[in-house]
């Protein structure tokens, strides 16, 4: 099949009757791609309309990059049952598609006495949560395991199946799989506004006109505009800002877990994690902020970073620092996704997907699959997908440039042009003739890790720019 | 496996001025096979992206056209560099990168034509230094494209020729700065300001006047704005004010780190101070062996310095070739106290021998005319007074006169400014 993906300046279609799509996912973040990675093994004419110049813009590209066991969930709740279906999904879909996983497990570490007499209740909340894998580490053996811990850890709670992820590959890997498979991806297609056009919605975007007579509302931060052209007044979305600082590589060796503090009910709490690139996570902060586009990063929440990584791993504070970012949770007020499907409107809102919509995302894609058959759509019988192989960009497996294999093949796997990431040509150039290629250095990035390093671009920001323009059609 | 295990004489890592310069008077000196691994596909470091004159004259510091006339242009002085090694024989092999250790001298590589594991007699480490970037500085704000290094401004104008934008904010006033605000102006840049939160300007005011834009001293960039470009930074300056300068680039310039990460892997020892590899007056490091020169043993000194540094390493090389490497005793840290930040060399073995006779320090903040102290075990080994105020980013020296005073077998010898 031929894929579709149209940018700025390109036709959408015509409009017209026969040209409307079956369904249509408003937002290309994890959630909106894993949902059309599943509508694509069925027979339908499926868009993907996403307001950015490529995938995994928003929320999905700046999150902690956790591929949870839901241990800690409230067991009765939506998102405790879709995070433990969505670990499992992800788990066996990273493993055959090339995302990097790394089971690294976490230990929630506890700091006082008070969080101590916590843990035996999480140990049963974790039971509660179908989780039986997780058990009690006294401080000795906390120490052991950690020996870079800072003073003061009483004992912990080890759950040795959270594991990280690659969050960009994630959304990279179903989205392909989706294109490839007949989706049509329009991108830097805003959906401004949603009328009834008899049988089918209206879309109006920010590239024309588009006619669909499912859709299905996953634009995260801006779910609840989308939801309010339904006339509905169901939620708002409050982003919740978290700031995260990335140390760099030589941290790596400081720390072997995630490392989790008590959560309270402020949230989760301050962690440390490795990440699949061998750097070192520690955040995020959690801030009620107003402005949906503010992902800034702050002096206050730096400083409060620091002082919180400084008490869990007192060396962190020593090593290079490669990047500060924040990202945007879409917090609705309710402890809970709000998925809600409309049978009469053909519509489906997929709200509030707040902190672990990584891991959850392909069960997402099921579930509101599956919603979408309740309210009336033919989903006819399923087909399997051509499996997606992605070039690999996590430590855990050989890189490109340690592949003699690769390199005798074609000497550009052996030619790095980003040096702190050793990324070399041969996967740059990959990148930009991929299915979906980048929309922005900054995507080319996402892709390759080509210019996130410790150098953020010093030696080699201005060559893979130039790389991008000359590829750029 | 599949990678080709080779041995060397001498391996150099790192073609810039200093890894050239060693590699040249080794291979001058017969120290036989000596092979340079230069991670770009062309040779000469640093100065290769540095257009303005004045390189080759030892010690001028010359990181922009805006200081005394003479010597040679950047890429000529790269060029230079690269000859006079070739040209003894040195083997130079761009386009190779050294990405890890497989023993004490053996190192691995990746390039075009495969992957290697080189074993060395002697390894001399010139992987040089960079400027810490944005997020190193913890400066709060937005994330847009429009945010520079040096060194990524330098090689997007006079490599790729690529378009900048119309205003720039230079952050920093260390010579660095001075060159990057070449660099804007050679690109068509109208410069809105130079900023540092260091309180006066190193500068001589005539300078300044002449430079065409304000310094703002004083002032700490506490903010980057924009979404889809650096829009605005903003200033707080001392007196609590605060301002928000306009802009679409922004280059943040000085604050240099060695790049010290091969180093660290290897498991070598590294100086609090600099973040270099800790080493002695003969260049050698915590490993036999295993030597370090140029700007990853003190970042940044000049190209200069860097040059005549890699072929002062070569005699220690040579004597550690032979067989004589470790001198007979201990090594005794040199340190330094606040608001002193590193001293180099910062190690001293009993058969210490300066190859310019001095140390090179940096402050953390200016000082007028600080009195120099070495002392040992709370015995004042040396006092000197220094005859210019010492300013952040800016090098000054300390004589050696001392080194024979020192207790081999004392603790840290330490350098106050008072
Ligand atoms: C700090 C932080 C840490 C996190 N850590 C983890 C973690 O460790 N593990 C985990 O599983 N989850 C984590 N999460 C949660 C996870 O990142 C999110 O749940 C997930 O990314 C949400 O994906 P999404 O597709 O719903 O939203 P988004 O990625 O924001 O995608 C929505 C898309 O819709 C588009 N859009 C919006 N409006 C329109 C419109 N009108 N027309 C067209 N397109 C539109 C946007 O451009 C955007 O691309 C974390 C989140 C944050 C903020
Ligand atoms: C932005 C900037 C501007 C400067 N401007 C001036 C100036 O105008 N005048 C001046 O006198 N000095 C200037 N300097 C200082 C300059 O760094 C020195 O002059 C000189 O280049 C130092 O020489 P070096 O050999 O130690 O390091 P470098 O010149 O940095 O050379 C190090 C070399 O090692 C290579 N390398 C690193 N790691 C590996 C590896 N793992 N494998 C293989 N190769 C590797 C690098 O690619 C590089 O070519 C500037 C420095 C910077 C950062």
């Amino acid at each position: 099949m031929t894929v579709t993906i149209t940018r700025a300046g390109e036709p959408i279609g015509s409009g017209a009757a026969d040209d409307d799509y079956d369904v249509t996912v408003v937002g290309a973040g994890v959630v909106g791609t894993a949902i059309a990675r599943e509508l694509a093994r069925y027979r339908l004419r499926t868009a993907l309309v996403e307001a950015s110049h490529d995938i995994g813009n928003g929320t999905s590209k700046a999150n902690t990059a956790i591929l949870h066991t839901g241990f800690d969930a409230d067991p009765d709740s939506l998102e405790a049952r879709l995070v433990r279906e969505g670990r499992h999904l992800l788990a066996a879909y990273a493993a055959e598609s090339g995302i990097p996983v790394e089971r690294v497990g976490a230990l929630l570490i506890a700091w006082d006495e008070e969080q101590l007499a916590l843990l035996p209740k999480l140990l049963a909340k974790a039971e509660r949560n179908g989780y039986h894998a997780a058990r009690m580490l006294g401080a000795g053996e906390l120490a052991a395991r950690e020996p870079h811990l800072g003073p003061g850890a009483l004992g912990a709670l080890e759950i040795p199946d959270e594991s990280i992820i690659c969050p960009w590959s994630t959304p990279l890997a179903y989205a392909t799989q989706a294109v490839r498979a007949g989706v049509h991806l329009h991108l830097d297609c805003r959906v401004r506004h949603i009328a009834d056009a008899g049988g089918s919605h209206l879309l109006t975007t920010s590239r024309g006109p588009l006619r669909t007579r499912y859709l299905v509302n996953a634009a995260g931060l801006h779910a609840d505009e989308i939801d309010r052209h339904f006339g509905h007044d169901g939620f708002t979305v409050t982003p919740r800002r978290g700031q995260l600082i990335v140390f760099d590589k030589l941290a790596r060796e400081l720390v072997g877990h995630i490392l989790l503090p008590v959560p309270t009910a402020a949230g989760k709490g301050v962690l440390v994690a490795p990440t699949v690139f061998g750097n070192v996570l520690l955040g995020p902060t959690s801030e009620e902020i107003d402005d949906k586009s503010a992902t800034d990063s702050t002096a206050d929440g730096i400083d409060f970073l620091r002082e919180k990584g400084r008490r869990i791993l007192p060396a962190l504070l020593d090593e290079e620092i490669t990047a500060v970012y924040a990202g945007l949770r879409a917090a609705t007020g309710r402890e809970d996704y709000r998925i809600q499907e409309y049978p009469a409107l053909r519509y489906v809102a997929v709200g509030g997907i707040r902190s672990t919509g990584l891991t959850a995302s392909m069960a997402i894609g099921a579930h509101v699959t599956g919603l979408l058959a309740g309210t009336g759509l033919e989903l006819g019988a399923p087909r399997a997908l051509p499996p997606v192989d992605l070039p690999n960009v996590g430590e855990a497996f050989p890189r490109p440039y340690r592949r003699a294999d690769l390199i005798a093949e074609d000497p550009a796997y052996g030619t790095l042009v980003c040096h702190c990431e050793q990324v070399t040509l041969g996967e740059i150039r990959d990148a930009l003739h991929s299915t979906i290629p980048p929309g922005s250095p900054d995507g080319l990035r996402r892709r390759t890790r080509a210019g996130s390093g410790r150098c953020q671009g010093f030696t080699c920001g201005a060559a893979v720019r130039a790389l991008y323009e000359e590829a750029r059609p | 496996m599949t990678r080709l295990e080779r041995s060397v004489d001498v391996l150099v890592v790192g073609g810039g001025p200093a890894g050239l310069g060693a590699a040249a008077e080794l291979a001058a000196s017969g120290a036989g096979h000596v092979e340079i691994l230069e991670r770009e596909q062309d040779a000469g470091g640093i100065p290769r992206h540095c257009l303005h004159g004045g390189f080759g004259v030892r010690g001028t510091g010359r990181f922009s056209g805006s200081g005394p006339r003479g010597g040679m242009s950047g890429p000529a002085f790269a060029r230079a560099c690269v000859a006079a090694a070739v040209g003894v024989g040195a083997v130079l092999r761009t386009g190779v990168s050294v990405t890890g250790w497989d023993g004490p001298r053996t190192v691995e590589t990746t390039g075009p034509a495969g992957l290697e594991r080189i074993t060395a007699r002697a390894v001399v480490l010139a992987t040089g230094a960079r400027e810490r970037p944005r997020s190193a500085r913890l400066v709060p704000g937005s994330r847009p494209p429009g945010i520079y290094t040096t060194g990524e401004l330098q090689r997007a104008v006079h490599v790729h020729g690529q378009r900048i934008g119309t205003h720039a904010v230079v952050i920093g006033n260390e010579p660095v700065a001075h060159g990057a605000a070449d660099t804007l102006r050679g690109a068509g840049l109208d410069i809105v300001a130079m900023v540092t939160d260091q309180p006066v300007s190193p500068l001589p005011a005539l300078v300044r006047a002449w430079a065409g834009f304000p310094l703002l001293t004083g002032a700490t960039v506490t903010r980057l704005t924009g979404r889809n470009r650096i829009s605005g930074v903003e200033l707080r300056h001392e007196d609590g004010r605060t301002t928000t300068l306009r802009c679409d680039t922004v280059v943040f310039t000085g604050d240099f780190v060695p790049e010290h990460e091969l180093a660290r892997r290897g498991g070598l020892v590294i100086d609090a101070g600099t973040r270099g590899p800790a080493y002695d007056t003969g260049f050698r490091t915590s490993r036999d062996g295993v030597f370090a020169v140029g700007n990853l043993l003190h970042a940044a000194e000049d190209a200069g310095v860097a040059a005549a540094e890699g072929r002062a390493c070569a005699v220690p090389v040579l004597r550690g070739l032979a067989g004589h490497d470790r001198p007979a005793g201990p090594l005794v840290p040199l340190e330094v106290d606040p608001p002193l930040r590193w001293v180099a060399p910062n190690r001293i073995a009993p058969d210490a021998e300066l190859h310019d006779g001095r140390f090179v320090l940096r402050t953390g903040r200016r000082l007028p005319r600080p009195h120099l102290v070495v002392s040992q075990d709370g015995r004042e080994l040396h006092r000197q007074r220094l005859l210019l105020p010492v300013l952040p980013g800016h090098p000054f020296h300390l004589g050696a006169g001392w080194l024979e005073r020192i207790d081999p077998h004392g603790s840290a010898v330490r350098i106050t400014a008072l």
